[in-house]
């Protein structure tokens, strides 16, 4: 099986179809000993991951073009790929800031911490530093907050804690006009320091205090509102990405929502997000991706989406 | 380096337990017993042997320490005991919970440690505390404080030997500046502090020296009373110079009226498997007196025996 594979990646032509089902249906541990056995592609970093060779990534993403990316994201270690994918948001243009909130947000500590290891060896310096240099803008303070979190994700909350910080959100935001929330110490520590489960509770009163979801209230401030969708209702969240992805007259960086977010999610929370993209939308995520993509980009990502269930 | 003296036949775990055991049994505590074995395993030993006695006498270790010792020994004994990320967290948790503005454990765990065991001790701290680190400082901090504590104990730095000399250069000029408008916690001043890898901040520190005539510390010192640029000069120790800033804590520790024994405790528990050496070395040189000497005089019992054996005193 690890042959098939190995031999696809080297330029010798392949039955997409075997690789496409092989690699769609392997788990976790399956794609840890594939890159663990494969030395040729994949080095062990002192990080405690397998890393891509870096020559031979290029030679893959040449070979796999049909595939879109995803054939590449998918064999990746998930520390290197989401390293990957911070770099690549914030260093190509139009930077997609989004992608940087939705890894810092919905990842679990363990995994953004993991991501955060991959991104010294990859690239000889910490996300923050690149986050410092590289964000132009208010966001700046927010995004190197919420990549260095490393929330306690036990299941204790502290209810007048969550209540009062609830209050100065609301007035943070209602105050928006004088003063831009995410100049605001306040918001960014909350938001980037609570544990999710802290966060619910605090949303949760926010909406008593100011009669409307937050994420409705900060609406004109993307990032914020990508920070308060991710951390609350993170499938909402991707639904919206997919939905866009899928769209037309999307861009390039925005179609490439569809892959990073099959790709990282297929394991996670992606039958929740099939569920509610049914209910949102009448009709099922895999029909509507059948319908527009081609070839073996759609039969990989259908492959993905049917993990799972 | 290290000044941990470990024998070189070291008995098994369960030899270990066992004659701590005895230790405990009877009247009274046998404390030499417990000092020739504890002082004298390295961390992976330790744990070992922690391990051991609560699978065969199905007791923490830590619990019989606490019920049996007292005061500084039974604190020297208890912290040395402990893994080191879990006694970090334990003196973080401390740190916060009797903060004070002239406090400067959070700076020495966030800042004297590699990026490594930072994260493990707040890895520990989730565990033990059920909340983050960072929670706990943003709560117990307030203003500039909490604005370069929060970040530094969030950092995980690179932690390569690399330093971008251009960047050195810009960033040793942004320092400058807002030393210059006294803009002490600028942003961009704590992120310099907070992000950057130690190898690029020595860069950066000896690019400021060199192109603004001294130490970034003496210009920190332009009011020696302000209890924030104290901090900011400790931040800039223990990232660059970790020894000198541990010997300036035993000296101070040692020399106060009465001695700061939680300061000696700390400093010695843990930097004895880290540069000890170096610490003692820096030590006699800047007070011709030679640590253990120093111990020796402003201590007594148990405790001071602890600590000899610690700093590698030979008779110990």
């Amino acid at each position: 099986m690890v042959d098939v594979v190995v031999k696809s990646f080297s330029g010798f032509g392949v039955d997409e179809n075997s690789l496409i089902s092989i690699l769609g249906k392997w788990d976790s541990e399956e794609a840890k000993n594939f890159r663990k056995r494969t030395t040729k592609f994949f080095i062990q970093d002192e990080r405690n991951f397998e890393k891509w060779v870096a020559e031979q990534l290029d030679q893959l993403k040449r070979e796999f073009l049909r595939f879109q990316g995803a054939i590449v994201l998918w064999t990746m270690h998930p520390w290197e790929r989401d390293a990957r994918l911070i770099h690549d948001a914030m260093s190509d243009e139009p930077k997609s800031y989004n992608v940087l909130v939705e890894i810092g947000c919905t990842r679990s500590s363990d995994e953004l911490l993991g991501a955060r290891r991959a991104y010294h060896s990859l690239y000889d310096c910490s996300i923050e530093e690149d986050v410092a240099s590289l964000v132009i803008g208010v966001e700046k303070k927010l995004f190197i907050a919420l990549v260095s979190s490393y929330r306690y994700e036990g299941p204790k909350v502290h209810e007048e804690t969550a209540k009062s910080e609830a209050k100065t959100l609301s007035t943070a935001v209602k105050n928006a006009a004088k003063k831009h929330p995410l100049e605001d110490e306040d918001v960014v520590r909350i938001l980037s320091i609570r544990s999710k489960l802290h966060l619910k509770s605090v949303f949760k009163h926010y909406k008593e205090i100011s009669g409307d979801y937050m994420e409705e209230d900060v609406k004109a401030y993307k990032s914020l509102k990508h920070t308060v969708e991710c951390l609350s209702t993170p499938h909402t969240y991707f639904i919206k990405v997919l939905e866009e992805a899928i769209n037309p007259d999307a861009n390039e960086k925005v179609k490439e929502g569809l892959t990073r977010v099959i790709v990282t999610r297929a394991d996670v929370d992606m039958k929740v997000i099939k569920d509610e993209y049914h209910t949102k939308n009448g009709a099922t995520l895999i029909d509507k991706i059948g319908s527009i993509a081609n070839g073996n980009f759609k039969d990989f990502l259908l492959t993905l989406l049917a993990r799972g269930g | 380096m290290s000044t941990l003296t470990v024998p070189a036949q070291v008995p098994s775990a369960a030899e270990d337990c066992e004659q701590l055991r005895k230790a405990f049994s009877g009247w009274g505590t046998n404390e030499e017993l417990i000092i020739s074995i504890l002082a004298h395993r390295n961390a992976a030993q330790r744990k070992s042997i922690r391990q051991t006695y609560a699978e065969t006498y199905k007791e923490d270790l830590l619990k019989v320490l606490d019920k049996e010792l007292t005061n500084d020994f039974e604190r020297v004994v208890k912290l040395w005991t402990l893994d080191p990320a879990e006694r970090d967290a334990f003196l973080a948790n401390e740190a916060t919970k009797k903060w004070t503005s002239s406090n400067q454990v959070l700076v020495e765990i966030a800042c004297a440690r590699s990026p490594q065991e930072l994260l493990l001790a707040r890895q520990a701290y989730h565990a033990r505390f059920k909340k983050s680190l960072e929670e706990d400082v943003a709560h117990h901090t307030t203003g500039d404080f909490r604005k370069l504590l929060v970040p530094l104990v969030s950092s995980y730095r690179y932690d390569g030997d690399e330093a971008n000399m251009t960047l050195a250069k810009t960033e040793a000029k942004i320092l400058h500046e807002n030393i210059l408008k006294k803009a002490y916690s600028h942003e961009d001043l704590i992120r310099i502090l907070a992000t950057r890898s130690k190898a690029q901040i020595n860069a950066t520190l000896n690019r400021y020296k060199n192109e603004f005539g001294q130490d970034i510390n003496k210009d920190l010192k332009a009011d020696p009373k302000d209890e924030f640029l104290a901090i900011l000069r400790a931040t800039v120790k223990c990232l660059t110079c970790p020894e000198k800033y541990f010997g300036k804590v035993l000296r101070l520790a040692i020399n106060k009226r009465g001695t700061d024994e939680d300061g000696l405790t700390r400093v010695v528990v843990t930097r004895a498997e880290v540069d000890m050496q170096v610490i003692k070395e820096v030590f006699y040189k800047r007070n011709t007196v030679p640590l253990d000497h120093a111990i020796a005089k402003d201590t007594r019992g148990d405790y001071e025996k602890m600590l000899l054996a610690l700093t590698g005193h030979r008779d110990a």
